[in-house]
């Protein structure tokens, strides 16, 4: 009998902290099946972030830097200038990534550093109990924007896979969604070829993944999975902002 | 390489760390400290290093946390409000129990202040100037050759105990040209950096380099650790200069350009018979501590000299003799603000003696 489903090996065999619906085990999972595809495990740093996704490096098995806040690009740049023969991703939060690290993720991009950013946009703060994010939608209840984000004081949401295709030096710039199977394939074909950018040299490559928070957004898991459908994908759609072909 | 060279203290910098095999230098362009910058941009490429000009002080400071990481010999370099940008990067750093080093080349604040020389960054940088009770390693040079001197020790303090350390120096020391003989680096003998990420490789487990400690009990022990290791350096590492201090009725103590000054005053001093010494610091984290409690066993009085309004003197006063005078000089600085010579001479007449 051939096997055909297994637990990547990038991947440790223990449970996730993660809330119940919660989409970042499903997007470390496609992570990791990138780096099997690649076969790169072993010369993989990953950059943790902080956020919900802080504990990365007890689900993968491979060497980790813990960034702070926001930071992961800047210190994946200097991870990925020291070992340029290595695999280096950052795995990101809209909070993390959106706000206090726009700056690093603007300009790791633009330098075209040669890394894979994984950004997860659940439109909110996860760890920190659900507040307003940049990538909050308008009118969207959180805690910080009881009233519903007024864009009108608030600001818009902000779409980084668009905002990042546009400079110079991202070679790659794509948004995903693991709401359904299909849309699930999808994403790890994105992953796969975000990893294969770096893999082969392109520079700067940039997955945007929609993803659920069913906590914080107080709903179950299935109702939270259909918002992302109903509501996050019309405002951030699934497409290819860029696929440099240098 | 025993030719005399003529050099900015700056540029003796950014040398010094180039021949201890610094190949990393990540920064932003901020007065008084632009030229080591430069001169990086200039050499790194020629050596096979990387020079990165970040968008900010604080990304600088993360591509040096990442870089070290990795486990090379990497460094970053500003001034006062960048190095204040800088805290949270250097507070995971120490978190993270990474090596690297930080050269603050200070200039007058608070806030934009001005590109004088001061020493007001004194607190920031050794009471651990981010979050979370931490210690860094501070050396204060006082000449171009110790610019050189100590960014070789700095880095090979830092590795050898997983503490940034900083060269903490200040817009004369930085500006300055004076005499420099540069010499080779002489490897020390270090640990192996087996703590670094290179990729799991064939060691089959995996390396994590974090701050976050979550678990009953792990966070205090890590930081027990962490301050188990600052004692190791208060008994093995600290270094002052001792001068004229034998017999010194009057001991004044100053570190880094201020030092220069009182050092001037103390020979006019001496040319007047006054019995005068000067203790300098060089390592200003670890304190030398033993060495102001064994020198005011004899000479009860100190006047403690500072670019700034007092910040050193908090350490001298705890470490002296217990019936030792600690008195202060010292002006906020800013343009025209620097003391001379014969301001210190008669601050050290008033001093002697009680006069
Ligand atoms: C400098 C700093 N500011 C704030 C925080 C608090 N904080 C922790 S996680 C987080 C937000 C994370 O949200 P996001 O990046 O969207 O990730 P998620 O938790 O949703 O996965 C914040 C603000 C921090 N750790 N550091
Ligand atoms: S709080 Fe939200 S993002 Fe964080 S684990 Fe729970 S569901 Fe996931």
């Amino acid at each position: 009998m051939k096997k055909v489903f297994d637990r990547p090996v990038s991947l440790k065999d223990v449970q996730t902290h993660f809330c119940p619906g919660c989409h970042h085990g499903t997007i470390h999972r496609l992570v990791a099946e990138a780096m099997d595809h690649f076969d790169v495990q072993n010369r993989t740093i990953g950059v943790a972030s902080v956020g919900c996704s802080v504990f990365l490096y007890g689900y993968f098995d491979i060497d980790v830097v813990e960034a702070p806040h926001g930071r992961a690009p800047a210190v994946a740049t200097g991870v990925k200038r020291v070992h340029k023969d290595k695999i280096v991703f950052t795995y990101q939060g809209d909070g993390d990534l959106a706000a206090i690290g726009t700056s690093e993720i603007i300009h790791a991009a633009n330098r075209g550093e040669g890394l894979t950013v994984i950004f997860v946009n659940n439109t909110t703060y996860g760890m920190t109990g659900g507040q307003m994010a940049p990538t909050t939608l308008p009118g969207q209840k959180t805690v910080t924007s009881p009233y519903g984000r007024d864009v009108g004081s608030d600001g818009y949401p902000i779409r980084m896979a668009e905002l990042l295709a546009n400079l110079e030096g991202t070679a790659y710039s794509v948004r995903v969604s693991v709401n359904s199977p299909k849309n699930i394939l999808e994403a790890g074909r994105a992953i796969k070829k975000a990893f294969g950018y770096q893999v082969e040299n392109r520079g700067f490559s940039f997955v945007e993944v929609l993803s659920a928070c069913p906590t914080n957004w107080g709903m179950d898991a299935l109702k939270a999975n259909e918002r992302v459908g109903a509501e996050m994908i019309p405002y951030f759609p699934l497409a290819v902002f860029k696929e440099s072909d240098r | 390489m025993s030719n005399r060279l003529f050099v900015k203290g700056n540029e003796a910098v950014a040398m010094g760390a180039l021949e201890a095999g610094c190949r990393y230098y990540f920064g932003y362009p901020i007065t008084p400290q632009s030229d080591i910058p430069e001169y990086m941009s200039r050499e790194l490429p020629k050596l096979g290093g990387e020079f990165i000009q970040a968008e900010s002080e604080v990304a600088s400071i993360n591509m040096l946390l990442g870089a070290s990481a990795c486990g090379a010999r990497a460094m970053t370099s500003s001034s006062s409000p960048g190095i204040s940008l800088k805290q949270e990067g250097i507070s995971y750093m120490a978190g993270s129990e990474l090596p690297g080093l930080i050269v603050n080349i200070c200039r007058s604040g608070p806030g934009l202040g001005g590109i004088d020389a001061s020493q007001a960054d004194y607190f920031q940088a050794v009471k651990g100037g981010g979050h979370g009770g931490y210690h860094i390693i501070v050396l204060a040079p006082d000449s171009v050759q110790e610019m050189y001197d100590l960014s070789m020790l700095a880095f090979d303090l830092s590795d050898r105990y997983r503490i940034p350390a900083m060269l903490l120096g200040d817009s004369v020391i930085g500006q300055m040209k004076e005499a420099l003989i540069p010499h080779r680096y002489q490897p020390a003998d270090l640990p192996a950096k087996d703590w670094a990420v290179a990729g799991k490789g064939n060691r089959g487990k995996q390396t994590i380099v974090k701050s976050l400690y979550l678990g009953d009990g792990e966070l205090e022990a890590h930081n027990w650790r962490l301050h188990k290791r600052y004692d190791l350096l208060k008994q093995h590492e600290v270094r002052y200069e001792s001068f004229e201090c034998e017999d010194a009725q009057l001991l004044v103590t100053a570190f880094g350009s201020a030092a220069r000054i009182a050092k001037t005053a103390i020979r006019m001093a001496r040319a007047e018979g006054l019995k005068v010494g000067l203790l300098r610091p060089i390592t200003l984290f670890p304190f030398p501590e033993k060495a102001f409690l064994q020198a005011t066993s004899t000479s009860k009085r100190v006047l403690c000299v500072e670019l700034n309004a007092g910040q050193m003197v908090e350490d001298v006063r705890l470490s002296v003799a217990r019936d030792a005078d600690v008195f202060f000089y010292g002006r906020p600085p800013g343009a025209g603000s620097l003391p001379t010579p014969e301001e210190l001479l008669a601050q050290i007449r008033k001093y002697y003696e009680g006069k």
